[in-house]
């Protein structure tokens, strides 16, 4: 359940341990090369997933297509599961860790 | 957006959805592991990530492959569903192409329709023609 209205507490700060930090390396999600997606198609899965420009789509798929892969997205953990299920819903090759 | 399939064209997709909707009843299938790849290197992890999403995928599947079927004779195609007909292509090419460890450049008239290969390869080609179609009408 989420409010607008923050309830009033007093901010403590917290030693960052080692183990924070690594809980705060984000992730990146990895596109990869292979010889059965089709290039129009991965351009179009990029557009319609996250929202890339036509341009933008199709310099990723061209670097997955040229240099064998292409880092699509980052962010959390949970954010970079969700968009590698996406990714493996249309057929794409995607892989997930952390940067 | 139109769809123009001869009886042919959609006696031969109907037969795909058929056998995809089987193989999906074992998502284990080592001929189904370029529609479910791992999603770390790390095994363990991966195993995690499967239990969360296994289910939701071959669902997701399941009713894509619905959605083709139900609109295979249809004239029109509205966005949505042309772009289950896009995932469902595209599944039926990777299993065929995982099946048969396709090629980025495959020569098309070098195939002996004799043989299984070459027939399912063919296939692979006509699907792969029909789904960039369907690309460029909805790009």
């Amino acid at each position: 359940m989420s409010t607008l209205i923050a309830p009033a507490e007093v901010e403590v700060e917290q030693p960052v341990s080692d183990e924070d930090l690594e809980y705060e390396r984000p992730w990146i999600v990895i596109v990869w090369n292979d010889p059965i997606n089709l290039m129009s198609y991965v351009t179009l899965v990029f557009q319609k997933l996250f929202g890339f420009s036509l341009q933008k789509a199709t310099r990723l798929m061209l670097q997955v297509h040229n240099e064998g892969k292409a880092v699509v997205s980052s962010g959390n953990r949970e954010k970079s599961e969700l968009d590698v299920a996406r990714l493996h819903a249309h057929g794409l090759w995607a892989t997930m860790q952390q940067d | 957006m139109r769809v123009r399939l001869d009886r042919q064209e959609q006696l031969l997709l109907s037969e795909l959805l058929d056998e995809l909707e089987r193989l999906l009843d074992d998502p284990d299938d080592p001929e189904l592991r370029r529609l479910f790849p791992p999603a770390y290197s790390e095994p363990a992890e991966d195993e995690q990530y499967r239990s969360l999403v296994r289910d939701q995928l071959v669902s997701g599947r399941s009713k894509v492959l619905e959605t083709v079927r139900t609109t295979l004779g249809n004239d029109e195609l509205d966005s949505d569903q042309a772009d289950q007909w896009l995932r469902a292509l595209n599944d039926m090419r990777l299993v065929l192409g995982t099946r048969w460890d396709v090629s980025e450049q495959m020569d098309y008239g070098k195939l002996d329709l004799d043989e299984p290969r070459g027939r399912e390869l063919a296939v692979y080609g006509y699907l792969s023609l029909l789904q960039e179609q369907l690309v460029e009408a909805l790009g």
